[in-house]
């Protein structure tokens, strides 16, 4: 083999994309830029007042800083019931969301058209916050904790559901078919063979979405659906921001709590 | 009595896994079908409790038709297959005693059965079985806490806690060590003489196929090619089933006794020499 032969064979230059590749590569993220200044140029930004951000800033803690402790004793039900919220909206949840699991998932749903109305159901759960659930609710219940359960549990549904669902796809099939073998019904196949390989995943979303939840229901009480947002709202209405600090660092504390709760559950499971 | 008659299987694609298949079992006896992968052994057997649906034939189980049944129907004929599966196919996150009393699932109502609440009857007959097959004392121990042994025998002992008329076994011993293939073959074959039930076995393993089963049956593409008793598999009949190859060292010689010690240790020195030479020739 000449040197030059070599050369050919082994060149010293390689690229991963070739020019045309390069160039399909430089167009999206100049088209990315375009769209960014695009939306920029039509949300008419007011920039000035990002001029005196920093000073309004300072405004702000100087007004929350010291936090009103007095405050804290009114704020303990609505925070109590905040937790209640999303813990009777999780418990809800739960009971609706297994159904609806089984419904969604391929190897478990009984025909298309149930697989359908499971996925339709899983979607447009997730496709709708949880503060327009509040809204509609409240327009239904009106004002109060019980809306705030409700727009709680529908929001969770699909977020369980779907997770839950998705498990239930990747079960092992062969203990599925020994229970069948056995001349088992339906049911029983579901509740022997497939429930005890989704078990870890059920328990998990489940505690991780009631750790969400607390945290969603802390704002439910700005639509009227009960808990510690109501008061938050008003106070900050009112200006009385040292009792807004109050309310934002128990709400932190709790939130904190809940994940640790959350965690350490989700450790557990084997 | 069972009887299978002219049993076929067509896919979709217009693949036959199956081309008429007829066979009869009429006593309690251990069968051993065995061919190459993809000669229809599994998808023979899982016609038979409808985990395959076969496309023609009948399959009759003390002459109740099984290849028409749906539904109820399908679920109690169920009741009467045991099943014993390559990789176990335990619920591994259940305990080894809810794995064996799902064995009487067919029999107790749903919400017994979530309740795990199952007749007392039941309960003794799984005790009786887990000593049986050698696990005694570890009914609350999680299904995926044991060895391949220990879950195959958790298996068999699901599939005798059906009372089963007829034992369908999948490759039993296809995921296990030779020692622990040979204690589970000889498990399965004790057992199913002890309940007197007849046992559809599918295995690879020709020499243990050989020393365990009363009758061995022969499938090659979808075909039933040998039917007969263990001592008859000779080496045109192997050739038969699987192809040209030499088999002068897989059957067992049942023929001269005497010169059995003899004639393994000559088997096992030309082994030696072939693999010497072959890998000679191969360096």
């Amino acid at each position: 083999m000449t040197p030059k032969e070599h050369a050919k064979r082994h060149p010293e230059i390689w690229r991963k994309f070739s020019p045309r590749e390069t160039l399909v590569r430089y167009a999206w993220m100049f088209g990315i830029v375009l769209v960014a200044a695009w939306s920029l140029r039509n949300l008419d930004i007011p920039w000035f007042y990002f001029l005196d951000a920093h000073k309004q800033v300072a405004d702000l803690f100087r007004r929350m800083v010291p936090p009103d402790w007095g405050h804290f004793s009114e704020v303990m039900m609505p925070l109590i019931e905040t937790i209640h919220i999303a813990t009777l909206g999780t418990i809800v949840t739960y009971a609706l969301a297994l159904p609806v699991a089984f419904m969604a998932a391929r190897n478990t749903t009984p025909n298309k058209l149930i697989w359908f109305i499971g996925r339709f159901i899983l979607v447009s759960s997730r496709s709708i916050n949880t503060i327009v659930w509040a809204l509609i609710f409240v327009a239904i219940f009106g004002p109060g904790p019980v809306a705030g359960v409700w727009a709680i549990a529908f929001r969770s549904i699909g977020f369980m559901g779907k997770l839950i669902a998705e498990a239930i796809e990747e079960i092992d099939h062969g203990a599925v078919e020994a229970i069948e073998a056995t001349g088992a019904s339906r049911l029983q196949v579901l509740m022997l063979g497939v429930l005890p390989q989704v078990w870890p995943v059920i328990l998990g979303t489940t505690v991780y979405r009631w750790d969400i939840n607390i945290r969603e229901s802390t704002v439910l009480g700005f639509v009227g659906a009960g808990g510690i947002g109501i008061q938050l709202y008003s106070s900050i209405n009112l200006f009385a921001w040292d009792q807004v600090a109050v309310m934002l660092l128990s709400i932190l504390a709790v939130v904190i709590l809940s994940e640790f709760v959350s965690a350490t559950v989700r450790a557990k499971i084997t | 009595m069972f009887e299978v008659t002219d049993l076929e299987i067509q896919y979709p694609n217009g693949y036959k896994a199956l081309h008429g298949v007829t066979l009869t079992v009429s006593e309690p006896q251990v069968v051993a079908i065995i061919g190459s992968s993809g000669a229809g052994k599994s998808t023979l057997i899982r016609c038979i409790n409808r985990l395959v649906e076969p496309t023609a034939g009948s399959i009759k189980l003390d002459g109740l038709e099984l290849t028409t049944l749906g539904g109820s129907g399908l679920r109690k004929a169920r009741r009467r297959i045991g099943m014993i599966f390559q990789e176990y196919n335990l619920v591994e996150r259940l305990t080894v005693m809810e794995n064996v009393l799902s064995g009487r699932l067919g029999y107790v109502s749903f919400w017994r059965a979530y309740r795990r609440n199952f007749p007392p009857q039941d309960i003794q007959n799984a005790y009786e079985l887990l000593e049986r097959v050698g696990l005694e004392g570890r009914e609350n121990t999680r299904a995926d806490a044991l060895s391949g042994g220990q879950r195959q025998r958790v298996g068999i002992a699901r599939a005798l806690m059906q009372k089963p008329d007829i034992l369908l076994v999948d490759e039993p011993t296809a995921s296990l060590d030779p020692k622990t293939s040979r204690q589970i073959m000889r498990l399965i074959c004790e057992l199913a003489h002890e309940f007197g039930t007849p046992a559809l076995v599918n295995i690879h393993d020709v020499a243990l196929a050989q020393a365990s089963a009363d009758r061995i049956i022969g499938l090659s593409d979808g075909r039933l090619v040998f039917d007969g008793k263990p001592e008859d598999l000779n080496e045109e009949a192997l050739t038969l089933i699987y192809g040209e190859e030499d088999w002068s060292s897989t059957i067992k010689d049942d023929g001269d006794d005497e010169e059995e010690g003899v004639a393994g240790l000559t088997k096992a020195k030309t082994k030696a020499g072939n693999g010497l030479i072959s890998e000679g020739a191969a360096g």
